[in-house]
């Protein structure tokens, strides 16, 4: 059922591209408006997203670790596993966002007859990393759509990933592998019985709506293609805020703009937002340094906590403690006699 | 907030990135590029097939004239057309520079056509330069390939 409204979800898109832009002609409102209000819905929620979560106070340092932490001087220390000092945890960080490091220890249980096994799982891991990589190295070439003159390195970019020279125009490399991050991570969901019971509509939707996105860029560039000269003025003008209506570019140019309008718009409000939202974990940003550093909650910068002593807080409530029949410490009365 | 000596700097690097093709151009819109097309004649095919097409027509021409032999294209209103680079399409396109280039530098495109091919403005064919490579092993600039093998060809007789 979650798979089924994703799925219509994403072909409803579609349609309402078509009917709008195909049948009705609103060049401008599918070609300037959407596309701007979808960038500023990004920037301003994710910006939001970003203090909302830096306002939020972290009382506790609850790094997650798995290694030695940096104790006496001979033991040895493990570094990445347990950042001692902020340069440590950059280290980590940097590892955990560009490899995906933890996930790398997938581990999978599994019922084999009567017994429990259990095993390193890297399917996850690889399709993950396929995807994400695939997707920021397409997000950065487009940026020959937006640049003239393109600058260097995103021509150089280019080549690298068209190298095999398939077909003409040339086959991107990282077009095969998001398409084959994007089918594992449908299918684990699907085929997965425990993954599947899991998934909501949320989980499906973005991947369908990442996979009309990839699908209706590929439909572009190799088969029904649109005239690229066009586009990029039409970007470049979108760009520029010199938006021009566009003409004599096909629908399914306006599909993929939707597409990309669509998804930049739901970040904010989706598990999409894990992107900024990596760099906030508290489990992870922190470094474990407990035991030399005291980590003060907060919530009492500046604010001392009244705290009662004992005897003030048995003085409090000695008619209850009495009622109860618990003991009363006589020493905190002989203090106060001396 | 907390810790914004660190969440500060994180936003601006982001916005600055999600923004770089606004502040890349400076705002100034660029004019699409005008190939100069020849005054008289018809292409193979109609301007918006060619515009958005031409790459795959010129891919399956390559295939057909170099791998099978095919030198005929019928367009699609029958029309017949002698499949060829430099002498069909440059006949007509006769200026490389002022058709071909304008469109592919402004999409950044660099199509690997002229790696065979002479456009008809270049005069002189230019040897290509020796890579620094070879002048340090001292490999000489000019192979003789062909003459070699001549001269082989002499020696048995």
């Amino acid at each position: 059922m979650n798979v089924v409204a994703a799925l219509v979800a994403v072909i409803g898109m579609v349609i309402v591209v078509w009917f709008g832009v195909g049948v009705l002609k609103l060049y401008t409102l599918f070609g300037v408006l959407v596309p701007y209000a979808a960038l500023l819905t990004f920037l301003i929620g994710l910006i939001y997203r970003m203090v909302n979560w830096a306002k939020s106070p972290v009382p506790f340092k609850i790094t997650t670790t798995c290694g030695q932490q940096k104790s006496l001087p001979w033991i040895k220390h493990s570094r990445l596993e347990s950042p001692a000092n902020n340069f440590e945890v950059v280290l980590r960080m940097a590892l955990e966002v560009l490899a995906f490091r933890s996930l790398f220890r997938n581990l999978r249980a599994d019922l084999r007859g009567r017994k429990l096994y259990y095993g390193s799982s890297k399917w996850l891991w690889l399709g993950a990393i396929l995807f994400h990589w695939s997707f920021f190295i397409i997000l950065v070439r487009h940026l020959r759509l937006f640049t003239y003159p393109v600058p260097g390195p995103i021509k150089v970019l280019d080549a690298v990933d068209s190298f095999f020279h398939i077909g003409l125009p040339h086959l991107y490399m990282t077009d095969v592998a998001i398409l084959a991050g994007l089918t594992f991570l449908i299918l684990r969901r699907l085929v997965d019985a425990k993954v599947n019971y899991i998934s909501h509509a949320s989980d499906y939707f973005p991947l369908f709506l990442i996979l009309g996105l990839v699908s209706s860029g590929m439909l572009m560039r190799y088969f029904l293609r649109v005239d690229l000269v066009s586009v990029k003025e039409f970007v470049m003008g979108l760009a520029t805020f010199h938006p021009k209506a566009p003409k004599g570019i096909g629908v399914i140019f306006f599909v993929h703009l939707f597409f990309i309008s669509a998804l930049v718009a739901y970040f904010p409000f989706s598990k999409l937002v894990h992107m900024v939202g990596v760099f906030f974990s508290p489990t992870r940003n922190l470094p474990n340094d407990n035991r030399r550093v005291r980590h003060i909650n907060p919530w009492w910068e500046g604010v001392p906590p009244k705290f009662l002593t004992y005897c003030e807080w048995q003085e409090k409530f000695k008619e209850q403690l009495e009622q109860a029949g618990q003991p009363i410490d006589e020493d905190c009365y002989k203090e106060k006699k001396s | 907030m907390y810790n914004s000596d660190k969440v500060i700097p994180g936003i601006i690097i982001f916005v600055l990135f999600v923004t770089l093709p606004i502040w890349w151009n400076h705002g100034k819109s660029v004019a699409a590029p005008e190939p100069e097309l020849p005054k008289k004649g018809r292409c193979v095919e109609s301007k918006e097939y060619m515009r958005s097409h031409h790459m795959q027509l010129l891919n399956v021409w390559r295939n057909e004239a170099i791998r099978q032999g095919m030198r005929i294209y019928t367009s699609s209103d029958g029309a017949r057309f002698w499949i060829s680079l430099q002498n069909g399409c440059m006949k007509c396109h006769n200026n490389k520079s002022k058709f071909c280039d304008r469109c592919h530098q402004f999409a950044a495109v660099e199509p690997y056509c002229w790696n065979c091919h002479i456009p008809p403005e270049t005069k002189k064919f230019k040897a290509p330069k020796a890579s620094g490579l070879l002048k340090l092993f001292g490999v000489p600039p000019v192979l003789h390939g062909s003459s070699q093998a001549e001269s082989y060809g002499h020696a048995e007789h």
